[in-house]
C-alpha cells in the first residue's frame, strides 16, 4: 500500500507547479499508469483525496489513463502485446524482449485556475 | 556527508536537471487585459514527469555518494522471512576478511537485524520505517549520515520484506538482488512480476529444505523468471549449509570489481529496469 506515498509525491509536485504557474487551485490531474508500474490505479484514486486535503489540489478530480503493455523482441524484432506475467514475444515466443510501454507512472497534465 | 549534497551538477546527474526544465504550456483561456473584469482563467499545463521524480532525484544523489567512495550498493529485496539477514551473515562469514562490508537494515520496527549484523563485527544502521512498507531514497539518505562509506567495498541495503512496494522506489543502488526462498512457491515471479522484473540477480534461498519440500521446482521458478524477459542470473544457495554460496560470492566479487572499474572511469550504473523506464518513457514522451 505504497500508493499513499506516491500520491504524497504527486501532491508535492502539484504544489510546486501551482506556485510556478501562479495558480489558485488545481481542478484536474491526468496520470498515465501502466500495468508494470507497480501501483494500482484504483488505490491511487482512493489515496489522492487524502494526500490532497487542505492543499492547492484539494477537491481536484483525478483521471488515470492506462498504458498498453507492449514488448519488442530482440530476436525477431516484432512489437507485440504482452501480459504482466509473460513479457515474451507474441510472434516467436522468445523471452529476450524490451518493454516498449507499460511501466509508466507519469503526471501527464494538470488543469488549474489562476 | 551532506556538505556535498547541494545540487552539484555532474555528468551523472545533469539529465535530471534537464528534466526539470519549464513545462510546455497549453493555455485554454486568453489573457484579459484592458481593465475588463477578468473571468477565472483556467489552463492546462502539460507536464509528463515521473510521479516519483523527487525520489529519483534524491536516489541519484545517493548514487553519487556511493560512487564518490567507490562503494557498490546492493538493494536486497524479498518477502519477509526469506533469509535476507541470514544470507548477509553467511556472506560476512565468508568474505569479512576480504571485503569491507556495511549494512543498512530496513524494518517496520526493532533493531534485531542490525544487532545480528553488528554481532558479526560489521557496521550496521537500522532504519525503522514505522508503518511504511518500503524504503525510499530519502530514508536511505538519512541513514547515510550514520554509515561511514569511506573504506567500504560494498553496502547492502536490506529492504523491508515485501514483494510489492520496494520495487517502485529507486534508492540509489547499483544492483537489485531479489531472494525467493523455496518455502514460498515457485510461481512467485509470475505473481509479483514488477518485483522480479527489477532483479539483476534472483537468489533461490533455503535450498537445504528442497529435500522436504518437493512442491518447489527450481526449474519452474527459473522459467517464471525468464517469462518476465529476464536474462539475469539465477543462483541457488543455502546460507545454512553453504551449498551454492560460492557462486553468489563470485557474483559479488565480480560486481565489486566492476564498481571499482566504473569509479576509476568516472562512470556509474543503475539497476537495469529503472534505467529503462526513465529512458523509454519520461524523456521519450516529452
Amino acid at each position: 500500500m505504497h500508493e499513499l506515498s506516491v500520491c504524497q509525491a504527486l501532491v508535492d509536485q502539484l504544489r510546486d507547479l501551482a506556485a510556478r504557474e501562479s495558480a489558485q487551485r488545481i481542478t484536474r490531474v491526468l496520470l498515465r499508469v501502466g500495468p508494470m508500474s507497480g501501483v494500482v490505479p484504483e488505490l491511487l484514486e482512493h489515496a489522492f483525496p487524502i494526500a490532497a486535503a487542505e492543499t492547492v489540489a484539494d477537491g481536484a478530480a483525478i483521471a488515470i489513463e492506462d498504458a498498453a503493455l507492449r514488448v519488442r523482441c530482440r530476436t525477431c524484432g516484432a512489437e507485440t502485446d504482452a501480459t504482466p506475467g509473460a513479457l515474451v514475444c507474441g510472434r516467436c515466443g522468445d523471452f529476450r524482449t524490451d518493454l516498449v510501454s507499460g511501466d509508466e507512472l507519469l503526471l501527464v497534465s494538470v488543469e488549474l485556475e489562476r | 556527508m551532506c556538505n556535498t549534497c547541494g545540487c552539484n551538477v555532474t555528468d551523472a546527474n545533469r539529465h535530471l536537471l534537464d528534466e526539470h526544465a519549464e513545462p510546455h504550456h497549453q493555455h485554454h483561456a486568453h489573457d484579459h487585459r484592458h481593465g475588463e473584469p477578468a473571468p477565472k482563467a483556467t489552463g492546462t499545463v502539460a507536464v509528463l514527469k515521473r510521479l516519483l521524480d523527487a525520489n529519483d532525484h534524491e536516489a541519484a544523489h545517493n548514487r553519487e555518494h556511493f560512487d564518490e567512495h567507490g562503494v557498490l550498493a546492493i538493494n536486497l529485496m524479498s518477502s519477509p522471512g526469506s533469509g535476507k539477514t541470514r544470507l548477509l551473515e553467511a556472506t560476512i562469514d565468508a568474505l569479512g576478511g576480504e571485503l569491507r562490508i556495511g549494512v543498512i537494515e530496513g524494518d517496520l520496527e526493532t533493531e534485531n537485524d542490525a544487532a545480528r549484523i553488528r554481532a558479526k563485527g560489521v557496521p550496521a544502521h537500522q532504519i525503522t520505517t514505522g508503518t511504511a512498507c518500503h524504503l525510499d531514497a530519502h530514508m536511505v539518505h538519512d541513514a547515510l549520515h550514520h554509515v561511514a562509506l569511506q573504506g567500504l567495498d560494498v553496502l547492502f541495503i536490506e529492504n523491508v520484506g515485501n514483494l510489492v512496494c520496494p520495487a517502485s522506489f529507486d534508492l540509489g543502488q547499483h544492483r537489485n538482488v531479489t531472494l525467493l526462498s523455496v518455502t514460498e512457491g515457485d510461481d512467485k515471479p509470475a505473481k509479483y512480476p514488477v518485483m522480479f522484473r527489477a532483479a539483476d540477480l534472483m537468489l533461490l534461498t533455503k535450498t537445504d529444505l528442497l529435500a522436504v519440500i518437493d512442491e518447489f521446482s527450481p526449474e519452474r521458478a527459473t522459467r517464471a523468471f525468464r517469462a518476465l524477459a529476464q536474462e539475469g542470473p539465477v543462483l541457488a544457495v543455502s546460507a545454512k549449509t553453504g551449498a551454492g554460496l560460492e557462486a553468489w560470492l563470485a557474483w559479488l566479487r565480480w560486481e565489486v570489481a566492476a564498481q571499482k572499474a566504473r569509479t576509476a572511469a568516472g562512470e556509474t550504473v543503475r539497476p537495469k529496469i529503472q534505467a529503462d523506464g526513465v529512458a523509454l518513457h519520461a524523456q521519450g514522451a516529452a
